[in-house]
């Protein structure tokens, strides 16, 4: 193969965006599959108890057998190491894999890296899912994706340093906290918190929309208010008063909580985004319906259980609260306090009216994208 | 046979560079020169303007990238030469042993190292904390999030790439050379600069080759330390390709960025009074 | 000569501050490795206990994750000693065609952002059809040390004196021995340090390997991808580990040189 062959393998040169399958064809592909007694899960680390106890029931219940894969790390780097496997049309040798909801979930999508789902197959989804996790525009009917674990974006905020109850999202933009705000480096992340705090409703946005919010996180960094365009570390940051107030993700804040860190979170009242961590099944996987018979089995509320007391995020299915609260009657000592700081803490289980301020990102088209990234890139990464 | 020597010497890196340097690099190539997106794909156009409008969007960052690499590269020669010349010329029987100390926290993993300096160097921390409690230090100093931090970040992850390669050129000069030189010449200040800094030279060359090169294309210390205008070249690069996908100008900023490290490379080798950057790295 | 034995002095306890310095993070790191912490996230001191140490290899995983790095490191380093030694010793001594182009490629390799090598790389290994592992990852990090071993090796190759060797030929050695007996022995400081970067270079490798890895993992990257969720213990515990080995390394080694002199 030429140096130059090699170039155009390597970047893909033909076109690969899927036309949207026919639903004929979805049928037709799954009428095809069969059950291959074996399944190989890609997730993050410490997304499973080291037990592995819902994966151990599962194989009890069904003989299918698993391997369960600890491979991914970041959305980015999983996406920029899958897709020249994928455009290849080689298969990534996993049957299910966990992504965000974001850019590369996104991309994933429209390059028809993903096997649309044959919901017939999966009725413990259908009755158990709440109806949030039902409708998320990145992923309409849930066509690609099932919602393995969620979180909410808000404001956290350090106890110690701020001494007034924070509601609103404009606290990020107080010039009284000068330099001891974080804000996330996401684009998306931020531009959502940009637009909230301009009345707007991200999942509703236009492009006129994304510059007024750039223009707005604009104002907020060259006023100094900013300290840090934060990724994962922010929640360090905030614990140990580096900075006082900043966006944030649910479950990190409940972890500090537990651990004793003078840390709040507040879903603001102008709005919050929730996020969520989804299984999908890759195009080019070996087992599908052993795939899909897994996922629907991890939405048996008593499994679930078990999983979120280990994950300690958002689950998607609201009955596991319930089980949670049965169980920690029965708990003793360290055990039982624990459960009962779960079950209350809506961190882990979001309030009705929490819910009800939490938005969806905006759905990009590629075209958008090449928009809406380098408005709030130039302001993160000036 | 003795013709022969250098090119079976050469042979095996040779093959190991070809396969996966050079090809990897022709590909790049190729792709800093296309236009589209990830979706529709990628058409060769020769589209050397990716360049142009690569560099006019992105000249801050990368100059700024020169400049902290710079910088932490003449902070790393001042702290790293005198590490060097003492476990040279005093280290004893001991030498490697040093060295080894010296390398050994980078044995453990970044990740580990950047949450313990982060929990060091906190605002009001073990360290700040403490001094400020004394009115040592005014209430809202800092360190993470400057500029300070993200230069000191890149001094301490590639120091040992300076000290040991000074050491290893230092290492080799007889000691009596150097007292011979301290009693002819009139001070030790002169007996150094006339003796053992050109023979230090090769040493001191592949030690800035090997930090000042890694250290401006770095993107994790501007990530972790570096505040809201501390952004790199390599930091554009990773969102330019992970989260934009547009390979074609994560492509062409690197090209752009290795091309600017040679010409500063060849600078230097100026400077050092040799007149070829390959020859000046060979000798 | 007070003067000088007043600076080698302060010489001496500057070296042994920089080589604190250096290893200050890895305190914090030793200390919360022995933290009895309640919650997910191991960053503030709750109380000390030897739990971590017990259970040490409970998360099987992050086990396997620092076994694969482990053999990865030692073999990467010895293939990347070897050729890099070979090149660094032609480039620093002898005149050839292509020494130019050479150099040049050292130092592209030097200078090449991680990522771009990473994904170049994977680009290679796919349209291949070279299924990622384990060696695909040692693979790519001999690229990646390569050059950092044949720059220290040379440095110290061009500070020798050819004659010695030629000496050592006109005594009729052949062309190995004087290898092994006048070369090796005096490149071997060069050889060693850059050995030590190899390894280091290796061991703590995140983002080249994030793309060549398929589904093997290593110790830094299982870590990274563990931060969302909060690093279990075990992780510090195993850090101290490997620097506590290397430091009982450091003490033999310095024992056993003290007993030859």
């Amino acid at each position: 193969m030429s140096a130059a062959g090699l170039a155009l393998a390597a970047c893909g040169v033909q076109g690969q965006k899927a036309a949207p399958p026919k639903a004929d064809a979805v049928e037709d592909f799954w009428s095809k599959q069969t059950k291959h007694g074996k399944v190989v899960f890609a997730n993050w680390p410490e997304y499973m108890p080291e037990d592995k106890g819902p994966l151990e029931k599962f194989k009890q219940d069904t003989g299918i057998s698993y391997e369960y894969k600890e491979v991914i790390q970041e959305n980015a780097e999983f996406f920029g190491k899958a897709d020249p496997v994928l455009r290849a049309g080689q298969s990534l040798g996993y049957d299910i894999v966990v992504m965000t909801n974001g850019v590369q979930l996104q991309h994933m999508i429209d390059l028809g890296y993903i096997v649309p789902l044959d919901h017939s197959k999966l009725p413990n989804f259908q009755a158990n899912a709440g109806q949030k996790y039902k409708e998320r525009a990145y992923d309409p009917g849930n066509k690609y994706t099932v919602p393995y674990t969620s979180g909410v974006t808000g404001i956290a905020y350090n106890t110690n340093y701020v001494k007034e109850d924070i509601t609103s999202i404009q606290s990020l933009f107080d010039p009284k906290y000068k330099g001891r705000v974080g804000m996330m480096a996401d684009a998306q992340e931020i531009g959502n918190f940009g637009m909230f705090a301009l009345g707007i409703d991200p999942e509703k946005s236009a492009e006129a929309d994304w510059q007024k919010a750039g223009e707005k996180l604009k104002a907020q960094r060259d006023a100094g208010i900013v300290r840090k365009y934060y990724d994962q570390s922010y929640i360090d940051a905030v614990s140990k008063g580096d900075v006082w107030l900043c966006m944030a993700w649910s479950g990190d804040v409940f972890q500090r909580q537990l651990a004793g860190e003078p840390v709040k979170f507040v879903v603001p009242e102008e709005g919050g985004t929730i996020w969520t961590d989804n299984m999908l099944i890759p195009k080019g996987a070996a087992n599908p319906v052993d795939a899909l018979m897994l996922m629907d089995y991890l939405y048996q509320p008593t499994v679930a259980a078990e999983l979120d007391e280990f994950i300690q995020y958002v689950t998607p299915i609201p009955a596991v609260q319930d089980l949670l609260r049965e169980k920690a009657k029965t708990a003793t000592g360290e055990k039982k306090k624990s459960l009962e700081e779960m079950v209350e803490s809506p961190l882990m289980f979001p309030s009705e009216a929490d819910y009800a301020k939490l938005r969806n990102y905006v759905k990009l088209t590629t075209q958008q994208e090449q928009v809406y990234n380098p408005i709030f890139q130039s302001i993160t990464q000036a | 046979m003795r013709r022969l020597t250098p090119y079976l010497l050469a042979l095996p890196s040779w093959m190991w560079l070809a396969i996966f340097l050079v090809v990897p690099m022709v590909a790049m190539a190729s792709v800093s020169l296309q236009t589209g997106n990830a979706i529709d794909g990628f058409a060769m156009t020769f589209s050397f303007s990716n360049y142009g409008d690569a560099l006019s969007r992105y000249s801050p960052q990368l100059l700024r990238s020169l400049l902290y690499g710079g910088l932490a590269t003449v902070a790393m020669l001042i702290i790293g030469y005198p590490v060097a010349y003492w476990i040279a010329f005093r280290g004893g029987h001991r030498k490697s042993v040093y060295l080894f100390l010296l390398l050994l926290p980078f044995f453990v993993s970044f990740v580990l190292r950047t949450i313990s300096w982060n929990f060091l160097l906190s605002d009001n921390g073990i360290l700040f904390g403490t001094l400020k409690g004394w009115g040592l230090l005014p209430a809202d100093f800092h360190v993470l999030a400057t500029t300070f931090a993200v230069v000191g970040g890149l001094t301490y992850n590639f120091l040992p790439f300076m000290i040991l390669p000074i050491y290893v050129a230092l290492e080799r000069v007889d000691p009596r050379v150097v007292e011979a030189a301290q009693d002819l010449y009139a001070t030790r200040t002169a007996a150094f600069r006339r003796v053992v800094l050109p023979l230090s030279l090769p040493g001191v060359f592949a030690g800035v080759l090997m930090t000042f090169v890694p250290a401006t294309a770095d993107p994790i210390n501007a990530q972790i330390l570096g505040g809201t205008a501390n952004t790199m070249i390599g930091n554009i690069i990773q969102t330019e390709y992970l989260t934009n996908l547009d390979y074609p100008t994560a492509s062409a900023l690197s090209f752009t960025l290795m091309a600017v490290l040679l010409v500063g490379i060849f600078i230097y080798a100026r400077a050092l009074g040799t007149e070829n950057v390959l020859e000046a790295a060979a000798r | 000569m007070r003067g000088i034995r007043v600076g080698d002095r302060l010489l001496h306890i500057y070296t042994w501050l920089v080589i604190v310095w250096l290893s200050s993070p890895i305190a914090v790191m030793i200390l919360f490795g022995f933290n009895d912490k309640q919650s997910k996230s191991n960053t503030s001191w709750q109380g000390f206990t030897l739990r971590w140490y017990a259970e040490l290899f409970d998360i099987s995983d992050l086990t396997v994750a620092l076994r694969n790095s482990l053999v990865i490191a030692l073999i990467s380093t010895v293939i990347t000693v070897v050729i890099g030694t070979m090149l660094g010793l032609a480039l620093g001594r002898h005149r050839f065609r292509g020494k130019g182009v050479t150099n040049f490629l050292v130092f592209a390799a030097i200078s090449t952002p991680e990522l771009v090598m990473g994904a170049s790389l994977l680009s290679l290994f796919v349209s291949g059809s070279v299924p990622r592992d384990a060696n695909t990852i040692i693979v790519s990090h001999v690229l990646f040390s390569l050059s950092f071993v044949v720059v220290t090796v040379r440095a110290r190759v061009v500070t020798l004196d050819p004659s010695l060797e030629e000496a050592a030929r006109d005594l009729g050695a052949t062309a190995w021995g004087t290898f092994r007996q006048v070369t090796l022995p005096s490149i071997m400081p060069g050889v060693l340090a850059g050995a030590m970067l190899s390894f280091a270079l290796s061991i703590d490798d995140y983002v080249v390997t994030s793309f060549v890895n398929g589904s093997t993992v290593t110790f830094p990257l299982w870590i990274v991808g563990a931060v969302k969720t909060g690093i279990p213990p075990q992780v510090n515990v195993m850090g101290t580990l490997i620097f506590g080995v290397g430091v009982l390394i450091a003490i033999a080694n310095a024992v056993a040189a003290r007993r030859r002199n």
